[in-house]
């Protein structure tokens, strides 16, 4: 037995200073017992000789100098059996729903350690969400981590939903999961995605973990890695296709930030620790796929950029880690159009292990770049054509402008169920594309034009 | 060898008490001897930053020193490898802890049990001095391995040579003062291996990509950096790089990677064929791989680790590529660490000796002349990641006062898929004038003279865009309405070149001459049509123009694009 400390010197924010005897481990698990009896929860920042920091996630009101800490030996672990599938759970796992606690058949340490590079299989079974804009344009691969950067008063909940309801590998039947955590959102957000997820049966093959916006901001810090250890196990243990879902990033980084004021550190860019970094990435990272494994484990983070501003260091430093994102455009909003993604600065990076032959179809890569450098050369000329009039423009770029309108219109705008295969997608891509004339289609090898553009439809032979 | 103790540990920084060690020595901290440096001394106190997650680790457990500096084992067996940042083969550590790394894992980076079979270059009698080959080993089919005496040592005369399969710890040659030679170097990474002489850059460093070839060359030994913002291509255009420049060994080191890209990178690698060669591209690469999730100390040595082994390749008398990615989050890495260890920081929390540990990075790369006599070269391409796209950030900045070869990475292109997304007109290679006369005798006479016309077109197109951004394209006089039809061409047939195309991802010089040759001919009958009196709109539609758009695909391009032009040619004489 461990034994128990009377010995707090200081409390300041979520730090409780301990003067202790003996030897305590960095990173080990906490339980400080306050005078009513209540036990909270934290974990060992610094350890010395004379002193030692710990954070306590579960905030620290109702502790004084006379509340007893006992250092476990041992640092977080989570407790995991195939029961924990259908449990919603505390932003610090403990039962949310009123069911009892999780029985373990083992326990994880929550601080993952990293892949070896060496170990990882190279993603590449195409995900098919059913959205034009991510699966012509931004594909999504298996073992991906593909975020949402968003801005406050957009859908993106509904994108991620549509997503967690249609993603589907064509052609295989397979043990799929979600694990949900909500760090920091509004009750009335976790009410529409638990909803959604009821409405649709996911719930059953759900973990969630909440952590609400009155919940305390330090146990935000944990939901991610106890939501990503839970993934694992799902993934490499049950050999399960996890999809992770969490949100919003952004108050995650708010948390880091605020202890990192509490420790008194040197802050970094506008005021975040130095180390956000290497703390996105250890929890980014932890998705893909193991040699040998079966299950594999797909990223969908959402984080609203403060300001719409996505040079802030929460979307930048996200975007150096996850492999491409998803931006949702407050100007399509506006103009009515769902899902507003805005494929242009929008992008995944393991694209093109996921398509063309054998995977989408052989002439993916070609139309989907022909339809991104007109859509491009489209945006801009609506600023020249706001100055000078559409009539100034000369044949050539009032085809474009024309072409880009009608991409928002049929190609990202989509109903909220509609699920669109990869090939009725393309469809649309060649439709459009068919507007304008064949010489402006640079970027597309004639074999395919010859193939695939509908001024040819039944002179070639089809696959 | 002392043995101290740790007295606090927050997070990857250590303090112990009771050691002796110098800075930046290895020691091995706690029960299961974590890997660390040290990193500071104050008073009784070693600060050491650990290389492993410090989870667990209490005070009063022991910190054992090594007696030396984190070193790189440098021997035949390098090759192939793929390691982590301090020289752990990945592979051996997932055959001893499975698919996630866990701690206190000790693997030699140069197997120390296979044998090699050592031909010797000298023989008894013969003086030796550092740096010298004194036997060969075939360590790949194509890249022989040189066995030289260490740059430190002193050398002397040979007593006896062997020949015959060793291991790289046996004595392969004993020489008359005693000492005994192995196969097996160890070297201090932080410190630069010792040349007779830096040698100026006037070769080109081939890589096939026309922008870079063309516009911007790198020369053998030179410095690039890569800036972009995330999304602009960059690990894309550092992965072609390796894949298809002309040197002999390329170094890529992941620092701060991502793990899926490394996946990806680890998988293409073997099935790369060298287009020289025929031979796998992996038999002349070492991959370092330190992802963003692995500890962050390991990742600050990893860029060390990877320039030391280019500088053994390079002491052979080979010409070596290492690329660095990211030079930004190795910066971070050194942030973080400094932040650790509450240090006063500089701009932007980086600590203040930023841009000199930048400078002595960039600095080990060169061409020069090797100890064992002869050439040989370390060119680095680093790319930087300025959070926001921001240039004027500090580790951007620092590192564009070193290197020479400025390739800007433009988001804007990247959204219109131009690629490779190289600005052609904010990019820059000062090794441009220190490589026209190579250009000149090997290319074609006339070659830096097309380059500077189809610049000047550029830029007057970046002029000229902007007017039209205000007024239209039609509002233009013809003569800069077919500047701007010129300027398209060559930046959607030349600048953009898919890496993913398995004829257009490699150009040789050759072709990149043809290819601009025949747009500037266009230009010049375009001109003169012009100047006869021909409507724009019929110059502008000649069929054969567009024929030029998809010759960048064709591998045997030469009787088609002689076709072309003489359709031009018929073309423009039938304009009236």
């Amino acid at each position: 037995m461990t034994k128990e400390y009377k010995t707090i010197t200081e409390i300041s924010g979520p730090l409780v200073f301990v003067e202790k005897t003996e030897p305590v481990g960095y990173g080990e698990l906490v339980e400080i017992r306050t005078a009513s009896g209540e036990v909270k929860r934290g974990q060992v920042l610094d350890t010395s000789d004379e002193i030692v920091v710990v954070q306590v996630f579960e905030g620290t009101g109702g502790l004084s100098k006379d509340s007893s800490v006992r250092f476990t030996g041992d640092v977080i672990k989570m407790p995991l059996s195939p029961s924990i599938i259908g449990r919603v759970l505390s932003g610090s796992g403990r039962p949310r729903d009123g069911g009892p606690p999780i029985v373990p058949e083992v326990e994880r340490e929550i601080i993952g350690a990293a892949i070896n590079p060496a170990s990882r299989e190279k993603p590449r079974a195409f995900i098919q969400t059913g959205i034009s804009t991510i699966d012509g344009t931004n594909t999504l691969v298996r073992g991906q981590k593909l975020p949402i950067f968003s801005g406050a008063g957009l859908p993106h909940n509904d994108v991620a939903l549509q997503i967690a309801r249609q993603a589907k590998v064509v052609g295989e039947a397979e043990q799929f999961a979600v694990v949900f955590c909500a760090m920091g959102i509004t009750n009335e957000e976790a009410q529409h995605f638990m909803a959604d997820f009821e409405r649709t049966g996911a719930l059953e093959r759900a973990v969630i973990f909440l952590n609400l916006a009155d919940d305390p901001a330090v146990e935000r810090l944990l939901t991610p890695k106890l939501g990503l250890t839970t993934a694992e196990y799902l993934a490499f243990d049950l050999d399960m296709h996890v999809l992770v879902i969490y949100t919003d990033m952004t108050n995650y980084c708010e948390s880091l930030r605020q202890m990192g004021a509490a420790r008194e550190e040197v802050p970094g860019r506008r005021g975040y620790p130095g180390y956000m970094y290497t703390d996105l990435a250890t929890n980014y990272e932890r998705a893909g796929i193991i040699k040998g494994k079966k299950g594999s484990i797909t990223q969908f983070p959402i984080l609203t950029m403060p300001g719409d501003d996505i040079t802030h260091p929460i979307p930048d430093l996200s975007g150096y880690i996850t492999e491409g994102q998803l931006i949702v455009s407050r100007e399509l909003h506006r103009k009515g159009i769902y899902p507003p993604i805005d494929i242009r600065p929008s992008l995944s990076r393991l694209m093109n292990s996921g398509i063309g032959a054998g995977h989408t179809r052989e002439d993916h890569r070609a139309v989907s770049d022909q339809l991104y450098a007109y859509y491009a050369e489209g945006c801009d000329l609506r600023g020249l054509a706001a100055i000078v009039g559409k009539e100034a423009l000369s044949e050539r770029d009032k085809l474009i402008l024309e072409f880009a309108d009608q991409f928002e219109r049929r190609f990202v705008n989509q109903g909220r169920d509609e699920d669109r295969s990869i090939i009725e997608t393309l469809t649309i891509g060649w439709e459009l594309l068919s507007m304008l004339p064949e010489t402006m289609l640079t970027r597309i090898d004639d074999k395919y034009i010859k193939k695939y553009h509908p001024k040819y439809a039944g002179t070639a032979k089809k696959e | 060898m002392e043995v101290g103790r740790v007295k606090r540990v927050a997070g990857p920084v250590v303090q112990a008490v009771g050691l002796k060690a110098s800075m930046y020595d290895l020691v091995l901290v706690g029960e299961e001897g974590l890997m660390s440096e040290v990193i500071g001394i104050s008073g009784d106190k070693h600060i050491i930053q650990v290389y492993e997650d410090t989870s667990g680790i209490k005070p009063g457990e022991p910190v054992k020193e090594t007696g030396g500096p984190l070193v790189a084992q440098l021997g035949p067996g390098i090759l192939t490898q793929i390691y982590d940042g301090v020289q752990r083969p990945l592979p051996l550590l997932a055959e001893r802890s499975g698919d996630f790394i866990s701690r206190g894992l000790f693997v030699d980076g140069v197997d120390h049990k296979k044998k090699w079979e050592f031909q010797p270059l000298v023989k008894k009698g013969d003086t030796v001095k550092p740096g010298q080959p004194i036997g060969v080993v075939q360590e790949q089919l194509l890249i022989k391995h040189k066995i030289m005496v260490p740059p430190k040592h002193k050398g002397g005369v040979v007593k006896e040579i062997y020949s015959g399969n060793f291991t790289v710890e046996e004595t392969v040659c004993v020489l008359e003062d005693g000492s005994q030679l192995t196969m097996l170097q160890k070297w201090p990474v932080r410190q630069a291996r010792p040349v007779v002489r830096k040698l100026p850059p006037t070769i080109p460093l081939r890589t096939g990509q026309r922008v870079i070839d063309g516009f911007f060359p790198l020369a053998k030994g030179g410095t690039a950096a890569i800036p972009g913002g995330f999304g602009t291509g960059k690990t894309v255009m550092q992965q072609t790089l390796s894949k298809w420049s002309d040197v002999d060994i390329v170094i890529y080191v992941g620092c701060g990677e991502r793990g899926n890209e490394m996946a990806d990178l680890l998988h293409e690698f073997p099935e790369l064929v060298d287009p020289r060669t025929n031979r796998p591209l992996l038999e002349r690469s070492i991959v370092y791989a330190n992802t963003s999730n692995m500890p962050v100390a390991a990742r600050e040595a990893s860029i060390y680790t990877g320039m030391t082994t280019a500088e053994y390749y390079r002491d052979m008398g080979y010409d070596v590529l290492m690329t660095a990615d990211s030079t930004s989050r190795w910066a971070e890495a050194m942030r973080e660490l400094a932040s650790r260890l509450e240090e006063m920081p500089g701009e932007e929390g980086y600590p203040a000796y930023l841009a000199a540990r930048l400078a002595d990075f960039y600095e080990r790369a060169g061409r020069a002349e090797i100890l064992a006599g002869g050439e040989g070269s370390v060119a680095v391409v680093g790319a930087v990641s300025p959070p926001g796209g921001d240039f004027t950030e500090p580790v951007t900045q620092n590192t564009l006062r070193i290197v020479k070869v400025f390739w800007a990475l433009d988001s804007r292109l990247t959204q219109r898929r131009h690629f490779p997304s190289i600005n052609w007109l904010d990019s820059y290679s000062l090794y441009e004038k220190d490589l026209e006369s190579w250009y000149a005798e090997n290319v074609a006479a006339d070659w830096n003279q097309l380059k500077r016309r189809a610049m000047a077109i550029l830029q007057e197109n970046a002029e000229l865009e902007e007017i039209v951004m205000l007024v239209g394209s039609d509002a233009l006089p013809e003569d800069q309405q077919l500047t701007l039809e010129v300027a398209r061409m060559i930046i959607n047939f030349w600048l953009a070149q898919s890496a993913f195309h398995p004829v257009d991802t490699f150009c040789p010089y050759k072709k990149q001459y043809d290819l601009m040759k025949a747009i500037l001919t266009y230009r010049d009958y375009a001109f003169d049509a012009l100047h006869r009196g021909v409507a724009v709109d019929q110059i502008k539609s000649v069929p054969s123009k567009d024929a030029l758009a998809k010759l960048r695909m064709v591998e045997d391009y030469e009787p088609e694009l002689k076709k072309v032009m003489d359709q031009m040619k018929a073309e423009f004489e039938a304009l009236k």
